[in-house]
């Protein structure tokens, strides 16, 4: 994929090029079923439940079923909402979500741009998306929808920082913003990965990353005990859709990051298990990531909103901070 | 400057925490609540002017309805006060019945608060690990009478039925099994630094607010006033077992919940005593006359339900109906300080502190 990237834009190259845009957003929306049918089957374990096992095979139809049902639903606007705004806010924030895609290298080979600030385009435009819950919860003229929003609006703005200063450190360590640079620099052997001499601002990441998709322990946007379904309680059929679609689009992106910064990218953990091809090392991890987040929802109760912010910016802002500040003295007395 | 406005804020009847179709107006300033009005009467159901028109047995049923995640203690209040008004004799294996049924419903409301409380605080799990030991209890109420919620089990005079064959051994292995459960929930949840923060110093008051306010149960206890109505005035065969009455210090959430989960282990504990003191054979149901008419004159009998203490007042005319019948019901009474605590608090801890009194609407409302 990486060598048709550099070729001279013709019709035969642009033509390959759709299809593997294609078969890529494919990809990205048979993820996101099988993530929502893997949550429900995971969390319905540590339950004492089945999960969906009725609409096809072992239940794994579930999902499409309930994508065909909210296609076919009828799409309700509030009288009262801004019209404009409640139908553009879906868009706005589904539409970075798949952007956000496009700058995660899978393989050495299997990558669909080659952006030499990568990282910083995918944190700019993932920001984008918390626009679109704000404009859904002011638009839907519904009050408990415009907690919602303005709760996402404190919450994603209030992580976005130390999310963005964590991985300062893996920046520093490998010298770049691209992506496939910084998982080429990470080592042979799994504790040279980035998440072991970056533990700080791994962890540091994780909670704030887990703080971004909106899920437990810190879901307050959409906190069903407080605020019934917050910003998108209003939204109804193929419109709600999106901004479910737009969650679990994050949920692939934060874990496809988080794999590729901390955690070696395509790299297996040791040298001699070599043999086996770099995607499979890429999709175990991968999958050991999403699941750690539907643990963590099946476990933790909600944080209050206040002590969300004081975690954010009195606890996670100043250890990403001082992270930076450890691995820049570091770079300076010893690598340099 | 900016203008701001308050936020009139309906909370309820239709909302996933307030149990039921209790509704709440608030005024938020902000997330911060600066009045709050609870609305009620959307279960009412008039139980005690149409328990005017029935008979004291066909009233039974109705105390089911009233707080139907624990009934067993509701029928208890009933009959006893009719049984202490027309001076009737309880055989013991009929009282010892009761007292196990009226344990197990104990252990079992607290199940069914502690995993909502926790799905109102945000964590899912825990409600579907308390529902499956609630289950087991249910399981054992539905083979003594029939019936998973509302039991019409208990009769002025005695119960309607006898434990089935090997029922007494179940419950006496329910006993350690649910012993050990309840330890591994605290392991799972008590400790838990997120749920901590959340309820610890939420909903704070002081004893005599709490006396003022009217309140019992563990919304009192956790003030630090040692009040169960099973010690100060015993009630069934509570004087023959030993059990303590767990109080807190700070009179917020975290003491309410603690004083829950021990109210479990201590029902236990009675729940052993008297499964090992349960007599081999008896009667179930004493000398009644045919006609259950209780002597002009009013009497007025309370108990400890898991919600505090429920009360029933009946006024007899010499009537096979009462003249007038009224319920203290706790939770309608606990409710009363819920405008008080909210006021300054935010939209999440309104959830908090609501879920903490224990309501169930059905007892709110009547």
């Amino acid at each position: 994929m990486g060598a048709w990237l550099n070729e001279s834009m013709t019709w035969g190259n642009a033509f390959v090029l759709f299809v593997w845009a294609v078969v890529f957003l494919l990809i990205v929306l048979g993820f996101v079923t099988y993530a929502i049918y893997y949550e429900r089957k995971v969390i319905g374990w540590m339950q004492l439940r089945v999960g969906p096992n009725r609409v096809g095979p072992l239940g794994l139809l579930q999902t499409v079923a309930d994508i065909l049902k909210l296609l076919i639903k009828e799409d309700t606007i509030p009288r009262k909402a801004d019209r404009l705004l409640f139908i553009l806010a879906p868009a706005l924030a589904f539409v970075p979500a798949f952007a956000v895609l496009a700058v995660i290298p899978y393989t050495e080979k299997l990558y669909f741009a080659d952006l030499n600030v990568g990282l910083l385009y995918y944190v700019a435009l993932s920001g984008i998306t918390t626009l679109g819950m704000v404009l859904g919860g002011w638009a839907s003229n519904n009050k408990y929808a415009l907690l919602g929003g303005m709760r996402s609006a404190a919450q994603m703005i209030s992580y976005e920082v130390p999310l963005v200063i964590s991985v300062v450190g893996v920046v520093l360590l490998s010298g770049s913003l691209n992506l496939r640079t910084i998982v080429a620099a990470q080592g042979d052997w799994f504790w040279q990965w980035n998440f072991l001499p970056q533990i700080i601002g791994f962890v540091v990441f994780y909670i704030a990353a887990v703080s971004e998709l909106n899920r437990t322990p810190f879901d307050l946007p959409e906190a069903e005990s407080e605020l019934v379904a917050g910003y998108h309680v209003e939204y109804s059929g193929f419109r709600f859709a999106f901004f479910m679609l737009a969650e679990y689009v994050y949920v692939y992106a934060i874990a496809a990051l988080t794999t590729v910064l901390f955690l070696g990218g395509w790299h297996p953990p040791a040298p001699f298990l070599d043999f086996v091809p770099g995607l499979v090392w890429f999709l175990l991890k991968f999958v050991a990531v999403v699941f750690s987040f539907f643990w963590i929802r099946a476990t933790f109760p909600r944080v209050r909103i206040d002590q969300l912010m004081g975690l954010g910016w009195k606890v996670l802002l100043p250890v990403a901070l001082l992270n930076v500040f450890l691995t820049a003295l570091y770079l300076e007395l010893f690598v340099k | 400057m900016i203008r701001t406005e308050e936020l009139l804020l309906n909370v309820g009847p239709q909302h996933p925490s307030t149990h039921g179709v209790f509704r709440i107006v608030v005024k938020l300033d902000g997330e911060v609540i600066t009045e709050a009005t609870p609305v009620m009467g959307y279960l009412h159901r008039g139980t005690e002017k149409l328990a005017e028109n029935l008979n004291y047995t066909q009233i039974i049923p109705y105390t089911d309805r009233m707080d139907y995640v624990s009934a067993m203690t509701n029928n208890y209040v009933l009959v006893h006060t009719v049984e202490k008004m027309m001076g009737l004799e309880v055989p013991l294996r009929a009282e010892f019945l009761r007292l196990i049924v009226m344990e197990l419903q104990r252990v079992a409301s607290h199940l069914v608060w502690w995993g909502t409380y926790l799905l109102d605080i945000g964590a899912m799990s825990p409600f579907l690990y308390a529902f499956r030991d609630r289950e087991m209890i249910i399981n054992l109420f539905n083979e003594l009478c029939g019936a998973r919620l509302t039991y019409n089990y208990m009769r002025v005079g005695g119960v309607k039925w006898d434990a089935p064959p090997g029922w007494m051994d179940k419950v006496e292995a329910f006993i350690p099994y649910m012993e050990k459960k309840l330890e591994e929930y605290d392991k799972l949840v008590s400790g838990n630094e997120i749920f901590l923060a959340r309820i610890r110093g939420v909903g704070r008051y002081d004893a005599d607010t709490a006396i003022s306010y009217g309140l019992s149960g563990a919304n009192l206890r956790c003030t630090g006033v040692k009040w169960d109505l099973r010690k100060e005035e015993p009630y069934s065969l509570y004087d023959r077992f030993e059990f303590d009455v767990p109080v807190g210090a700070s009179g917020d959430c975290y003491d309410r919940y603690r004083i829950r989960l021990e109210e479990i282990r201590q029902s236990l504990r009675i729940l052993k005593q008297a499964v090992a003191q349960f007599p081999k054979d008896g009667e179930t149901m004493g000398k009644v006359p045919r006609a259950i008419r209780p002597p002009a004159g009013e009497a007025y009998v309370r108990i400890e339900s898991p919600r505090g203490e429920i009360g029933c007042h009946i006024v007899s005319k010499g009537k096979a109906e009462p003249y007038r019948l009224k319920f203290r019901r706790p939770s309608f009474v606990n409710l009363g300080i819920l405008p008080k605590l909210l006021v300054g608090e935010t939209m999440t801890n309104l959830i908090t502190i609501l879920g903490g009194i224990d309501i169930v609407v059905g007892e709110v409302d009547c």
